[in-house]
């Protein structure tokens, strides 16, 4: 079933479109992925899905329901874990877990088995009635994200999950989130501009400028800019590369000491390739397309995650700043 | 339609979080309270009143409706807080109306306000007051009432601005006005013509007022009560409705 569903949604702030015209449908239980750079208009999509934003034009469907006239209905099925954090830094885990749970009107009966499952799922049950204030950015985020799955929503927004998280945390949050579908069942919609975590998805729609430049899964994209590519040492490569040529039908050409094949399915020609030319091989090495490359060819720019992050340094740093100087 | 699970957690949080602060309880206790005795304290010395209420006795009302402005502005001010730091949102994605947020707002100022204003209210043995049990359970209700409307009408305010630069304007171009224009420092009947008309849109000025009946009822002369009760109640009663409604409106906006 398609429990999303998008068609030529349109969102416009004054003379700024922030999304222009995109459709796409995300099939219960799976990992979405919206891939894209800065100001790419993700953010702007998920807030329209979550009926936080009406749209200029288009339709947006969740799990049946209009985004923007049944906005209760959409509500109920949602839940979400927003770019920047929505917890209250004064207020305990299990409260801002508690005050959860009353909010979506979670059976009384229900309620504190609910509370402790999440904190175990995100393993805090030991900082349980800490204030979030101390907490770091990891944890803040796996209890976002076990907060968004009390109420047991269809769909689960997670944007930009792993923004401002060290590389160990961001991965064990993904191991976290790759389970969820299975577990809980429950669809995710990911939004990112890292290329690797976009690898977990199951979809991908690549977006740039508020358009829809690709969609389809990881593998098909990467297919976009041709397949894997062989690096082959043998101890005589111009010999080699010829019977290559000659056997396999593929392109295979000579450089820096090594000779580059380009082939669709990389790790089942290998063998092959190693039994049937002459030459003895030296090495081999195999190099797959990253997403990376599938916008480079696109776009015809890289999707710049130094940038990103610097940029939302730089938002970090303006409230912390106010926030010293206008409540003390 | 409002829930009524989602009022009591909103007015729980609110609750939790002033009980833990402190330092704000004790700054909301002691703005009024140095009011009261400094400034009323050297002002009766100033002010002859005759054999009725000294000048001190006449400013209780006021400064009672002092805390119960301030602290309900500074609850629902708070929901710029809220948005400032991303928490509102998780209000606003839920699967519940917006004026269950509003009421629930509404309602926050509405307890924490009257809680302080009770804590000041038991300061009146020392001002030489009686005040009778009958009229004290007034006084809370009145109290309540207006904390209720002064809370909405914040929410309308907060509506309006979304960054904390605004919070001083307010305070500074609306609720200090508010105060001095509401009767409690010194009685509507002696202001000039323009400024009576002031104090007359300004629902602070019937709360205050309705609370003058309930402290010094047998008072007569210029310190006396300035409106009839019963209009003071109606005031602040539709001033609640009113705010409450129109708070709700400005939050139904959706961009
Ligand atoms: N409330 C708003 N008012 C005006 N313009 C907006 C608003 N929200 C977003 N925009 C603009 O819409 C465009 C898309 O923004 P959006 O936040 O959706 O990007 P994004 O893909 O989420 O980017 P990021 O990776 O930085 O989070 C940007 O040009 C942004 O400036
Ligand atoms: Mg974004």
């Amino acid at each position: 079933m398609q429990i999303i569903r998008v068609d030529s949604l349109v969102k416009k702030f004054g003379a700024i479109t922030a999304v222009d015209g995109i459709s796409f449908e995300v099939e219960e239980n799976t990992i979405f992925g919206f891939l894209g750079p800065n100001g790419a208009g993700k953010t702007t999509t998920i807030s329209i899905l979550c009926t936080l934003l009406a749209p200029t034009a288009g339709t947006a469907y969740l799990n049946g329901h209009n985004c923007h006239s049944e906005s209760a209905e959409v509500r109920r099925s949602i839940g979400i874990v927003f770019q920047d954090s929505s917890l209250d830094k004064d207020l305990t885990a299990r409260e801002n877990l508690l005050f959860h749970a009353y909010l979506y009107d979670v059976d009384k009966a229900e309620r504190k088995k609910r509370v402790d499952e999440a904190l175990a799922f995100a393993e805090l049950s030991d900082r349980a009635d800490n204030l979030i204030k101390t907490f770091s950015g990891g944890m803040k985020r796996r209890l976002e994200v076990a907060r968004g799955l009390i109420h047991r929503p269809k769909v689960l927004f997670l944007d930009e999950p792993t923004l401002g998280l060290d590389p160990q945390s961001r991965s064990n949050l993904w191991e976290f989130i790759t389970d969820l579908p299975k577990k809980h069942n429950v669809t995710i919609f990911m939004t990112t501009h890292y290329m690797e975590e976009a690898e977990v998805c199951d979809k991908i729609a690549i977006i740039d400028k508020g358009r829809i430049i690709a969609s389809g899964t990881p593998q098909e994209l990467k297919k976009i800019v041709g397949g894997d590519v062989i690096y082959l040492k043998t101890t005589d490569n111009k010999k080699a590369a010829g019977q290559i040529r000659e056997l396999f039908g593929v392109e295979a050409s000579e450089k820096d000491g090594e000779i580059f094949i380009s082939v669709l399915k990389g790790e089942a020609c290998i063998p092959d390739i190693i039994r049937e030319i002459g030459e003895r091989v030296l090495s081999v090495r195999m190099q797959r397309p990253t997403l990376n490359d599938v916008f480079l060819k696109l776009t015809g720019k890289e999707i710049r995650e130094e940038y990103a992050s610097a940029g939302d340094d730089i938002k970090e740093a303006v409230r912390s700043y106010r926030r010293r100087h206008d409540r003390g | 339609m409002i829930e009524a699970n989602a009022v009591y957690v909103i007015v729980a949080r609110e609750f939790k979080k002033f009980v833990r602060e402190r330092s704000r309880l004790v700054s909301t206790i002691a703005r009024p309270l140095v009011w009261l005795f400094l400034v009323g304290g050297g002002m009766s010395r100033l002010v002859p009143t005759g054999r009725g209420v000294s000048y001190m006795q006449f400013i209780f009302p006021g400064i009672l409706g002092m805390t119960i402005l301030f602290s309900s502005i500074f609850s629902s001010i708070s929901i710029i807080w809220d948005k400032e730091f991303g928490f509102m949102k998780e209000i606003l994605v839920a699967p519940i109306s917006r004026f269950s947020v509003v009421i629930g707002k509404a309602m926050s100022g509405m307890l924490l306000s009257t809680i302080q204003s009770v804590i000041i209210l038991a300061f009146f043995p020392l001002l030489g007051l009686r005040i009778g049990p009958l009229e004290i359970i007034g006084i809370v209700f009145v109290c309540a009432v207006l904390a209720f409307a002064l809370s909405s009408f914040g929410i309308v305010l907060a509506s309006f601005y979304e960054s904390y630069e605004s919070f001083s304007v307010i305070m500074n171009f609306i609720v200090m006005p508010m105060f001095f224009l509401s009767g409690a420092m010194y009685p509507v009947k002696v202001m000039p013509p323009v400024l009576q008309y002031c104090t007359k849109v300004n629902p602070l000025t019937f709360g205050i007022d309705a609370l003058k009946h309930l402290i010094f009822p047998l008072e007569k002369g210029p310190m006396s009560p300035d409106f009839p009760f019963v209009i003071d109640l109606l005031v602040i009663v539709a001033a609640s409705v009113f705010f409450v409604t129109i708070g709700g409106k400005a939050f139904e906006r959706k961009g």
